[in-house]
């Protein structure tokens, strides 16, 4: 039996902080197409940078064709038939199709001065175009005009250039048109059919069982399970990607129940740029909403939608029952609806400045007189939340961007604190937060809810989803794909949910939402 | 800090060059006179300066003063009495900085561009205006002026009502004064802070619920405000003011004062205090130029090399500080 096309042998790769991989193994033949599913964070984009020469694994070993390979960097991953095609592309969009096409290997006429030989590109695009189901009319068109899903098969187009052994797609469909990925599907089968191996990394499982030979799932940087094309089914597919069992980590002390009011209803709200489905859901008084769904589902952006930094297109807010206009981020905080953004480096802090500047900065209306900003009493609110949220810093002038990651997302708790949110909106609560951080914020987090605040928590953790929420909504492709509680909020109802299964039997009902779309 | 203690060893340094300079350099007659030049640029390096704080740039400065030296001559010249054409000039200022700030904020054009264009513009409004304004020319038209005029001179240049001789740098107590105010403003009131927070991330600075927009647009209204006054001071202090060539390049003067002065082009740093000092570096250049009997052609020269060596050691301190966006 000849060697795989590709194998990775206990692949294990070391970020500050974070053992993205650990061990993972796995062998894939020629014209094979082998799907690698998993959990947001469980590696599977790591794995596939480290094929594809991106990074170099600290332990474990690439295989190609049965010979060792350790690629420098990705152009000799490219020259050895590896290609990575990237979530985000990596296309000059100023250029056109055929300039990119050839972009880095141009043909010339030879000579020093490297003068193009244009006949010689434009019979080769042409072919290429044709592999790819590509009008040959493209070939002259600036990249920044085409819909994503033709930018998605130049890509392919470009791959396929180089005279490529082993394609990894990562996440290929995520901005592609249902037609688009049909026609991506056409694309992929006829390179299996040229013997080229395909590495598909995807969490819509419906494709996985669409275009896979063979799934591979990791789960916390392991291999979790190896499945054959029979027995690819979608709870499968999820039972190997969850099973944890959860660290009794997550206090729900001073909470009472999920009895409250609402306080924010969202209804039928659509936001510019976003999905054509509305969206409707309410956050409760002393309860902590927590909504799942997978990268790109649509949780942040509707959050940006609610804070005001992106505009409604359509569909209200309402605020204790009553609407509520919201323009800008300033009506957002006036009104008390407070977000804790997913980028804090980013949206939530100013870096440079001092830990005291970033908890005035949103309160200084409230910190001002006729003379100016009122420094004792700003001292006062320094000392009052530095202490109370226990930040360490040496002083409150301190610049923020010099304190840990933990630290930082406490300052940003703390500008908002001080206002007294009456909805508080936490993207991703604590992402590159060390541990004991963590627990501080997940008290913090049930002390608010407990005294009334109604809490929205958007996260990709599972075990901070289950841990924390009182009631979770699970987003999917934009919409709101259903809603959880009690018994019924389990891992695999959230991960059925994210991941767009047809409702079972055993699924939870689906609220409003769904029923508009 | 480090910034102030830099430019302000800096001026002290081009003061003793000054003082060794020539005999006469370091006497009160030509002290005052250099320090009435300081506050001139001073004035336009204030709102600069504003607008570099807030990450963006103004190059219509040196325009504007064209335009408000002219138009305060023209508007005397057709009858309206000096102490109302001062607040009309500054007013017509204001308005030049809200066309430049509302083209950036609401079309989300370049800062560069925009007031790139505006330089080109305001030039040829300017010499639309008209060619040449001069005291005399306003006294000749209309004799009832002369008094008001003179006691303009008096309190906002310092030069003597009857013979115009040079007594008290009154243009840099005006900077003293008007850097007090911007001082409050940007040290002591939110304002302030909301111009820094913009300058070091627009973004976050949004995501905390500062009106962004308006901030941006007040700073841009605030520096053609002061540089229209900086035209009417101009008018004051020339014997007259050419439409072509008054004001030119002082835009840069006004950059230059304010990078000088700590004031970082990627936004989000500097203090009033240092906006004075670095205003004050050119003037003292140029008389030690003029003591030392070198051509005046070296001056951009050398204030080229100066920018280029404070340039220079603002991103080495950078290097050092280990905050990084």
């Amino acid at each position: 039996m000849p060697p795989p096309r590709l194998a990775i042998t206990g692949a294990r790769k070391q970020f500050p902080g974070v053992l993205a991989l650990d061990g993972v193994s796995l062998a894939l033949a020629p014209g094979e197409v082998l799907a690698v599913v998993g959990e947001n964070g469980a590696g599977k984009s790591t794995l596939m940078k480290i094929v594809a020469g991106v990074y170099t694994p600290d332990a474990g070993e690439v295989l190609l064709n049965g010979l060792p390979i350790r690629f420098p960097g990705p152009a000799e991953a490219i020259a050895a038939g590896v290609t990575l095609i990237h979530q985000e592309l990596n296309l000059a969009e100023n250029l056109t199709v055929t300039d990119n096409l050839f972009l880095g290997r141009e043909v010339t006429l030879g000579g020093a001065l490297r003068v193009l030989n244009h006949r010689t590109m434009s019979g080769h695009a042409a072919a290429l175009l044709a592999r790819v189901g590509l009008p040959e009319d493209r070939a002259n068109v600036r990249v920044e005009s085409l819909p994503p899903g033709e930018k998605q098969l130049v890509e392919i187009a470009r791959a396929l250039g180089t005279d490529v052994r082993v394609l990894i797609m990562d996440e290929p469909t995520s901005s592609l048109t249902q037609k688009e990925t049909e026609q991506l599907y056409l694309v992929i089968d006829a390179l299996k059919a040229d013997g080229v191996s395909v590495l598909y990394i995807s969490h819509r499982l419906a494709e996985v069982k669409r275009v896979a030979d063979r799934v591979t799932v990791l789960r916390d940087g392991k291999n979790a399970g190896e499945l054959a094309k029979a027995e690819i089914t979608h709870d499968n597919m999820v039972r190997l990607m969850v099973g944890r069992d959860l660290k009794q980590f997550y206090p729900k002390v001073h909470r009472t129940g999920t009895g409250g009011a609402a306080v924010l209803s969202v209804r039928d709200v659509r936001y510019r740029n976003g999905p054509a489905t509305p969206t409707s859901f309410d956050v409760r008084a002393g309860e902590i909403l927590g909504m799942a769904g997978l990268v790109g589902a649509g949780r942040t952006e509707l959050s940006e939608a609610v804070f005001g930094v992106r505009s409604l297109v359509a569909g209200e807010l309402l605020l204790d029952n009553k609407p509520l206009r919201i323009r800008s981020p300033r009506d957002a905080i006036a009104a008390g609806i407070l977000l804790v953004p997913e980028d804090r480096r980013l949206h939530g802090l100013i870096l440079p400045e001092s830990v005291g500047f970033n908890l005035s900065l949103p309160n200084l209306d409230r910190l001002t007189s006729l003379f100016g900003v009122k420094k004792r009493a700003e001292a006062e609110l320094h000392r009052t939340w530095i202490d109370r949220l226990r930040v360490k810093t040496p002083s409150a002038a301190q610049p923020v961007g010099l304190l840990s990651g933990g630290n930082q997302q406490k300052v940003v708790y703390g500008k908002w604190l001080a206002r007294g949110p009456k909805v508080l909106i936490l993207d991703e609560p604590t992402r590159g937060v060390d541990v004991g951080a963590k627990a501080e914020i997940y008290a913090l987090v049930d002390e608010l809810a407990g005294q009334g605040v109604a809490v929205w928590m958007i996260t990709s953790d599972m075990e901070e989803l289950l841990g924390m929420s009182d009631r979770v909504v699970v987003m999917h492709e934009g919409k709101v794909a259903g809603e959880l509680t009690g018994t019924k909020l389990t891992e695999e109802a959230v991960m059925r949910l994210a991941t767009g299964a047809t409702p079972s039997s055993s699924a939870a009902p689906h609220t409003q939402g769904v029923a508009l779309g | 800090m480090t910034r102030i203690l830099g430019v302000l060893g800096l001026v002290l340094v081009l003061y003793g060059a000054l003082f060794a300079s020539h005999d006469k350099a370091g006497e009160v007659g030509n002290l005052i006179d250099v320090a009435n030049y300081q506050g001139q640029y001073g004035i336009i390096t204030l709102g600069a300066a504003l607008i570099i704080i807030t990450g963006g740039i103004d190059l219509s400065i040196g325009s504007v003063v064209a335009c408000g030296a002219v138009l305060f001559g023209v508007l005397m010249n057709r009858g309206v009495h000096p102490y109302l054409a001062v607040p009309i000039v500054v007013l017509f200022g204001a308005g030049i900085g809200l066309v430049n700030g509302l083209l950036i904020t609401r079309l989300r054009l370049q800062p560069f561009l925009v007031t790139l264009c505006g330089m080109f513009i305001f030039r040829g409004v300017a010499r639309l205006l008209g060619d040449t304004v001069s005291m005399s020319r306003v006294a000749q038209a209309h004799p009832e002026f002369d008094g008001a005029l003179r006691n303009l001179r008096y309190l906002l240049v310092g030069k003597a009502p009857a013979d115009g001789e040079l007594l008290f740098p009154a243009q840099f107590v005006l900077l003293v004064l008007l850097a007090a105010v911007v001082g409050f403003f940007l040290h002591r009131t939110a304002y302030g802070r909301y111009w820094y927070a913009i300058g070091h991330s627009e973004l976050a600075a949004k995501y905390a619920g500062v009106n962004v927009d308006r901030h941006r647009l007040v700073v841009y209204v605030a520096c053609s405000s002061l540089a229209a006054l900086a035209g009417v001071l101009l008018f004051l202090n020339s014997p007259s003011v050419q439409s072509d060539n008054a004001g030119l390049g002082w835009e840069l003067y006004a950059i230059l004062g304010a990078v000088l002065g700590g004031c970082s082009l990627r936004g989000g740093e500097g203090m009033a205090v240092g906006m004075v000092l670095g205003a004050m570096v050119l003037p003292i250049i140029e008389s030690i130029v003029n003591f030392r009997g070198d051509k005046s052609d070296v001056i951009p020269a050398v204030v080229g090399v100066t920018l280029l060596v404070g340039t220079v050691v603002d991103e080495l301190i950078r290097r050092r500080s280990r905050v990084h966006r």
